[in-house]
């Protein structure tokens, strides 16, 4: 309750302003109209009129719910009725675009996961990878990677990749990044009082390194967990704009902004930031369990 | 073939003598030798195995190449550089940061609005909020004012959650003094609040900054006037220039090295007394 009253309040301010926004922003269009047609509007038509365009500047939020109803739940229901898998085959669906999202983001994630802990492995146990190389790693976040998805994308076109892998890179590189950089960070958190009593108990290099830097460095992993399955999500997205935008989230944006439609870029980006909310409440779920598990106050 | 072997033999060598390089303890010839070392082979190793494997010039081209690009069109990427940076980032890095760093101040005072705005602030910042792009462009046109826009936004919530998570850096004790002192708010906030806020706020100023010329460089993708780096990038892809491709992202490199370069700077400057900044 502590919480819940004023994250409702702030959510409710949103939704109070979004509809503010949207009579502000879609007046414009109803006055032209009206002075077209040479009548006059009054105030209460004119908000009537702003909530309920075909082609708003800003959509109003129950507009944006209907369309996310009709683009999921109802082919949902539909397919149930016809027996058929419509919700996630039917191209209008948006679960279908979100899914073919979700198993990018996650193919990329865990690649990228898996890649930055080895590189991070490296770096703690070589120490010339770890003069040379960590600088770069620093170096490079400040880097606009995302600036050049499209160039993969295209390049990657021209060797023959297409769909999924190019995306899938995008991804890991952005994912990669965060784990790195947490991982190094985690590795080296072990005190010098902890590593000396390993040594007093004559334990090998792996033995230290499965007993006591691997699990002293979960806290941390977790920690850019989070940051990178966001990434990861974010570079997908960004990855699927180009290349003639065939299916996906970012290619529902894309198509949304060719044709002038809001309500559904709005639908689509209401749907990645629920994807979104998804997958760190899932990170942070499994962040839970194991540091339960493993003893670490939760 | 031949270059091959030598691009293998010479990352041998950089191998080997960067392991006797990191051997020397706490130098500055390991500090900077050892990553510009690093760099270097890579750029080498680079140019050695395009030109080796024969790799056609629309899929990489080598870094001579670029490097030619870059000398050739000085003006048309200065300005690209101004459209995108100077005008679409940082004025909007500008008035994101100084509104999110209000909006801290605002409701710092407020139990109520920091438990709501701060789990709010939080999902957001994790949010695509790139995807929201398409939407400047419409509202605000091709113009730089979009890309401004979306930086904005962009940058709004790290900066708030950071500064309000520095607004609470200040010990109970301190601000007990304040009172014992009879400061007013204002006092407290300008003498000890802000100044104990400052290692946060540059935090986020260091993520936002990263943020900027990204949504910058992405929002040009959506429509833009003929000018600009997302615009050169997306443009050049299409008639496969990779030089000029790779010359772009070179130039939003150093850009984006240098801007985060400034801030860290500028950190060092006003929060010289914080233990990270003594060591």
């Amino acid at each position: 309750m502590r919480f819940i009253l004023p994250i409702l309040t702030v959510i409710g301010l949103i939704i109070v302003l979004w509809y503010a926004g949207a009579v502000a922003l879609n007046a414009k269009w109803t006055l032209d109209q009206a002075s077209r047609a040479g009548t006059t509007v009054t105030f209460t038509e004119l908000v009537a009129d702003t909530m309920s365009q075909g082609r708003p500047r800003l959509p109003a939020p129950h507009q944006v719910g209907a369309e996310l109803w009709n683009t999921t739940i109802q082919p949902c229901l539909e397919g149930r009725r016809a027996g058929t898998l419509e919700c996630v085959t039917n191209r209008r669906s948006l679960f279908h675009h979100a899914w073919i999202t979700l198993s990018v983001t996650l193919a990329g994630f865990g690649i990228g996961t898996l890649l930055g802990t080895l590189l991070a492995v490296g770096i703690v146990y070589n120490r010339a990878m770890d003069a040379s190389v960590m600088p770069w790693v620093i170096a490079s976040q400040t880097i606009p990677i995302l600036a050049i998805a499209p160039m993969i994308i295209v390049v990657m076109n021209a060797v023959g990749l297409q769909g999924f892998i190019p995306k899938a890179i995008i991804a890991t590189y952005l994912s990669f990044f965060p784990v790195v950089v947490g991982m190094v960070k985690g590795l080296r958190s072990p005190e010098v009082m902890q590593l000396d009593q390993m040594r007093t108990w004559n334990a090998s290099a792996s033995q230290t390194f499965w007993r006591l830097r691997l699990p002293a460095s979960v806290p941390y992993l977790f920690t850019s967990l989070k940051v990178a399955v966001a990434a990861a999500l974010v570079g997908t997205i960004v990855g699927e704009m180009p290349t003639g935008a065939v299916a996906g989230l970012g290619a529902r944006l894309l198509a949304g902004s060719y044709y002038g439609q809001m309500v559904q870029i709005w639908s689509a980006l209401l749907m990645a930031a629920g994807l979104a909310g998804l997958l760190i409440f899932v990170v942070g779920a499994v962040d839970k369990a194991v540091s339960k598990r493993m003893g670490y106050r939760a | 073939m031949t270059l091959i072997i030598a691009a293998l033999i010479l990352w041998a060598a950089a191998w080997w003598l960067n392991t006797r390089l990191a051997r020397l303890d706490g130098t500055a010839l390991k500090r900077y030798g050892c990553p510009i070392l690093f760099g270097v082979t890579l750029l080498a190793m680079w140019e050695l195995l395009v030109r080796g494997l024969e790799v056609s010039p629309v899929i990489l081209p080598p870094p001579s190449a670029v490097w030619v690009a870059l000398l050739e069109n000085p003006r048309m990427l200065w300005g690209d550089f101004v459209q995108t940076f100077v005008k679409g980032a940082l004025s909007g890095y500008v008035i994101g940061c100084s509104a999110a760093v209000l909006t801290a101040i605002l409701i710092d005072r407020s139990d109520f609005w920091k438990r709501g705005l701060l789990p709010v602030g939080n999902f957001v910042a994790a949010l695509p909020i790139i995807g929201m792009a398409p939407i400047f462009v419409m509202w605000f046109g091709f113009g730089w004012e979009s890309k401004a826009a979306i930086v904005v936004v962009m940058v709004f919530f790290p900066m708030l959650v950071n500064t309000v998570e520095g607004l609470r850096a200040a010990d109970r004790m301190q601000e007990d003094l304040m009172r014992t002192y009879a400061a007013s708010p204002a006092q407290t906030l300008t003498k000890l609040r802000l100044p104990s806020a400052a290692p946060f706020i540059f935090n986020g100023l260091k993520i936002s900054s990263t943020l900027a010329l990204i949504g910058a460089i992405v929002a040009e993708f959506f429509g833009s006037p003929t000018q600009g780096m997302g615009f050169r990038i997306s443009t050049e892809v299409g008639r496969l220039a990779l030089d000029l491709v790779w010359a772009v992202i070179a130039v939003a490199a150093v850009s984006g090295s240098a801007f985060y370069g400034v801030v860290t700077l500028a950190e060092r400057a006003a929060t010289f007394w914080h233990p990270s900044q003594r060591g």
